[in-house]
């Protein structure tokens, strides 16, 4: 039925579109037009449209809820759970299928009844009002250009208006970001305190078990459960692992390509070496599992050193391979960007080559290869697949890279990989340290895009 | 130190650093032809199937159907082909014990009812003759036969018994084991059995995917920056959405995923572990690197092409919708394409928004239930088997395939259709 309707409101517009082209002609026989006649035909097919569009749009949106809201008024005076009421609403539902195959009460037959009615007026009249309003817009469009009014400057504005809104989707999806995980975590602090997810020392999702819906919250069940600091601790650990490989091989190879490299080998190791962060990281990760851990078990093995199999040091040097062209690319950029003359200067000093780049150019550039190492970190931080596949899930507070440890992201894929449950400490936990991740990365973003952004000032 | 010595110490310190500086280079491109070789020697087997072809006498009095009659397609779907399979597999050694027939059993994918079937339904005339019959070879043996399963070591370490092993050698003596190009890899759905796994269902959720994703966030990133570059008032409402778009192209991927668990699938209610969840919420992820790529080449195009367009007298959005967008159509495009391989290789968003679950049917719609090429390589490379590393090698080298195909694509239409304009 819906698409129906759709496909109803599409080509009423489009043979609108030639209605209205053709009005335009007509007109045109004995006055001055105002604008070409598509024009004519674009306004006539907007109107037709888009006030139907957006009605049916709305109304769908809005539908399953007013329904829901009719049926379960019924029961409101009856000092029902919320959870009561959704596994109610959930049995009328499947019953007006026919998938239910519960107890069958006559409540929920009557209710089902209603539900199917209810159903069946919203369809209607959302085909008898949608429609009516199509008709009554188009009609007022209709009689407008009939009397030859502008037709540009609307469909020009409609236009700009659609391009308008096509900006605000990146607001809307910050928004949406802050939104899911705002609420969500707001409701994890009401049963676990703030205090004890950010100073807390001990993190065991899994004693958490889900919990039945119509059991009531016992916050004391989670004490000493959701303690984030290992998770933060790993996280961190990891990155600076990850930062340890690609800080050094980034920044020589980002030097070497500006100062030093032929135009040959820049035109064929740049790209190749961009390859690296090309590679989806699920890629890596099954890397970082299969051959480096196994790896660095047996060289420890032979050096008489205790490797887990699964540890921060297979996972953050694999991370440090993936981040490394970042950071060569970015830096090369930022060492290109420094003026010839601060060479040339400090040449007829004297300088070798390697003095002035140590000396003058890395000063120089020293702002812009900042930023290009945080945006690393900021990738380290918020990397996924690598750490889940390779280090392990366990959060250990450690410092010792041959054990294995567990991050932020890691923690988030544990706990919500399968069926989730919403409402449940456990999985707010996991939108809770989402927000931590989202906040981190954030600052270390705008830090950074500052930093470079005023160092290109510097240099334009 | 004199003069001389201190020359010769400096030039020897300039020397390392190109040394330090080749060496990094050196590093970086090594670690990629390391990562690379392992993959494909690790998953170059996997396009290879192992057969074995053992002679199947189907015989009226096994399969219970009338030896006189020519048994009809219905006879033939309703007889038991288990049994008739065991009875075959005995042939290959007659003296086998309870235990043996078992081994006997497992040394073929546990298709071979299906298999043995469909053999009669293509050629009925077989029907009461000894024919050859190739059946897929159990998980095991196929790494036995490829050699990445060591031959070597005690019997209970081993997934394929000695009894098993002698039986396969036999075979293999005879011309009876094959080794044939692996479809099934590419037309199978995901399976428990390392065998006959393929990666159909998930090549067709990616597939799904991408084609959601492209229909969502080309259109809206190509017209929000015609507006930010061509419309948009400069204020501190624009500067906000730019800053924010920058920021988003920044966000962990996870961070998306939570959204379209958090909103999609909550709020919204659509359908989870689908295609469709997936592609909405790959197509804001991808949203941000698309808006600054058409940025860009709108940007590029010079204002003497709109400058002559408005003094012909053509309107601001004449100007923008016939002139500036289709000159800043292939580096949009192209910008395009590098999101969407950005989006193929993405895992973490689809694991939450439930994209891992398993699936052994191959998806119609965007609204069936799929994993993705991503997705599928985790699961596998979760799974114990040896068989599915193998797999997820092969996997991993499709989804290369089509990373750089991708890549390749948008470096052409960027060279072959973009203005230059000096």
């Amino acid at each position: 039925m819906n698409s129906v309707i759709f496909l109803t409101i599409v080509l009423l517009a489009l043979s609108s579109y030639f209605f209205g082209r053709k009005k335009a002609i007509l007109i045109q026989s004995n006055k001055r037009l105002t604008a070409l006649p598509k024009f004519y035909g674009y306004y006539l097919a907007i109107w037709c449209g888009a006030p139907a569009f957006l009605l049916y749009a709305l109304w769908s949106i809005f539908e399953p809820s007013i329904v829901r809201f009719f049926i379960l008024s019924d029961y409101s005076s009856q000092g029902l759970l919320e959870g009561e009421l959704n596994l109610f609403y959930e049995k009328v539902k499947s019953l007006s299928r026919n998938q239910y195959s519960g107890e069958l009460t006559a409540e929920l037959q009557r209710s089902a009844e209603k539900y199917l009615n209810f159903r069946d007026i919203a369809k209607w009249s959302k085909v008898v009002i949608v429609l009516s309003l199509l008709i009554a817009s188009t009609g007022y469009a209709y009689t407008k250009i009939s009397n030859n009014t502008k037709t540009r400057e609307p469909v020009e504005i409609f236009l700009k208006g659609v391009f308008f809104l096509s900006s605000l989707a990146a607001i809307l999806t910050t928004i949406g970001i802050i939104f899911s995980l705002l609420f969500q975590t707001i409701e994890f602090f009401q049963v676990i305190p703030l205090f004890d997810f950010v100073f807390g020392m001990h993190w065991y999702p899994a004693k958490a078990f889900v919990r039945d819906a119509s059991e009531a919250l016992d916050p004391s069940m989670y004490s000493d459960t959701f303690g984030a600091v290992p998770i933060f601790a790993g996280t961190f650990f990891i990155a600076f692992i990850a930062m340890c490989v690609a800080i050094p091989i980034g920044l020589l190879s980002g030097i070497y390509m500006a100062e030093y490299a032929s135009k040959r080998l820049r035109q064929y190791a740049k790209p190749v070496i961009e390859i690296l962060a090309g590679i989806p990281t699920v890629v890596y990760g099954f890397f970082a599992a299969l051959t480096v851990g196994p790896f660095l078990k047996d060289l420890g093995l032979s050096l008489g050193l205790e490797v887990s199999a699964e540890s921060a040091l297979a996972a953050g040097g694999v991370m440090g391979i993936m981040i490394i062209p970042f950071i060569s690319s970015l830096s090369d950029d930022v060492i290109t960007s420094v003026p010839q003359n601060l060479r040339d200067g400090s040449y007829a000093m004297g300088a070798t080559k390697s003095e002035t780049i140590k000396r003058v150019i890395i000063p120089a550039a020293l702002p812009g290869i900042v930023g290009s190492i945080l945006l690393g970190v900021s990738r380290a931080i918020g990397e996924t697949m690598i750490v889940v596949m390779a280090s392990g899930l366990a959060a250990n507070l450690t410092l010792n890279p041959l054990e294995s440890t567990s991050t932020i992201t890691a923690q988030i894929v544990v706990i919500l990989i399968g069926d989730q449950q919403f409402g449940d400490p456990k999985t707010q936990a996991a939108f809770a340290l989402g927000l931590s991740l989202f906040i981190v990365t954030l600052v270390l973003n705008i830090v950074a895009l500052s930093v470079v952004k005023k160092y290109r000032e510097k240099y334009e | 130190m004199n003069k001389e010595e201190r020359l010769i110490k400096r030039y020897k310190a300039e020397k390392r650093f190109q040394f330090y500086g080749k060496a990094a280079i050196f590093m970086a491109l090594l670690f990629l032809v390391v990562f690379l070789t392992k993959i494909f020697s690790t998953g170059y087997t996997a396009f290879q199937k192992t057969w074995l072809v053992i002679p199947v006498n189907y015989n009226a009095d096994l399969l219970y159907l009338d030896p006189d009659k020519k048994p009809t397609t219905e006879d033939i779907n309703d007889a038991d082909f288990y049994e008739f399979g065991i009875e075959t597999f005995i042939t290959l050694d007659p003296d086998a014990s309870e235990d043996q027939i078992m081994e006997l059993k497992k040394m073929f994918a546990f298709t071979f009812e299906r298999e043995l079937k469909y053999y009669l339904l293509d050629n009925p005339d077989s029907f009461g003759k000894t024919v050859d019959v190739k059946l897929t070879a159990s998980d095991d043996l196929d790494q036995v036969f490829k050699g990445n399963y060591p031959r070597d070591i005690p019997e209970n370490r081993r997934r394929a018994s000695d009894y098993q092993l002698k039986i396969f050698d036999k075979l293999n003596e005879d011309g009876r084991v094959i080794s044939e190009f692996n479809a099934s890899f590419f037309t199978n759905a995901d399976s428990r059995e390392a065998e006959l796994a393929g990666i159909a269902s998930s090549f067709m959720g990616s597939l799904f995917s991408i084609l959601v994703c492209l229909s969502i966030a080309f259109p809206v990133a190509l017209l929000a920056a015609v507006y930010l570059e061509e419309f948009a008032p400069k204020n501190r409402f624009t500067d906000f959405i730019e800053v924010n778009i920058n920021n988003l192209a920044a966000v962990p991927s996870i961070v998306f995923g939570l959204l379209g668990l958090g909103v999609l699938l909550a709020v919204f209610g659509l359908p989870r572990s689908t295609p469709l969840v997936g592609g909405i919420t790959l197509s804001l992820m991808t949203l941000p690197t698309i808006i600054i790529a058409a940025r860009a080449s709108l940007k590029a195009v010079p204002p003497s092409i709109r400058e002559a367009a408005l003094a012909m007298g053509a309107s601001r959005m004449q100007t923008t919708m016939h002139h500036t967008v289709p000159l800043a159509l292939p580096g949009t495009l192209s910008g395009t394409i590098i999101g969407l391989a950005q989006a193929l290789g993405e895992t973490a968003p689809l694991i939450l928004i439930g994209m891992v679950a398993f699936v052994n049917t191959i998806p119609g719609t965007p609204m069936d239930p799929a994993a993705s090429l991503p997705v599928q390589i985790y699961i596998w490379a979760e799974s114990a088997e040896r068989g599915f590393v193998e797999k997820v090698s092969a996997c991993i080298m499709v989804l290369l395939f089509f990373l750089i195909f991708m890549n390749l694509g948008a470096q052409l239409i960027r060279h072959k259709f973009e203005k230059k304009w000096n």
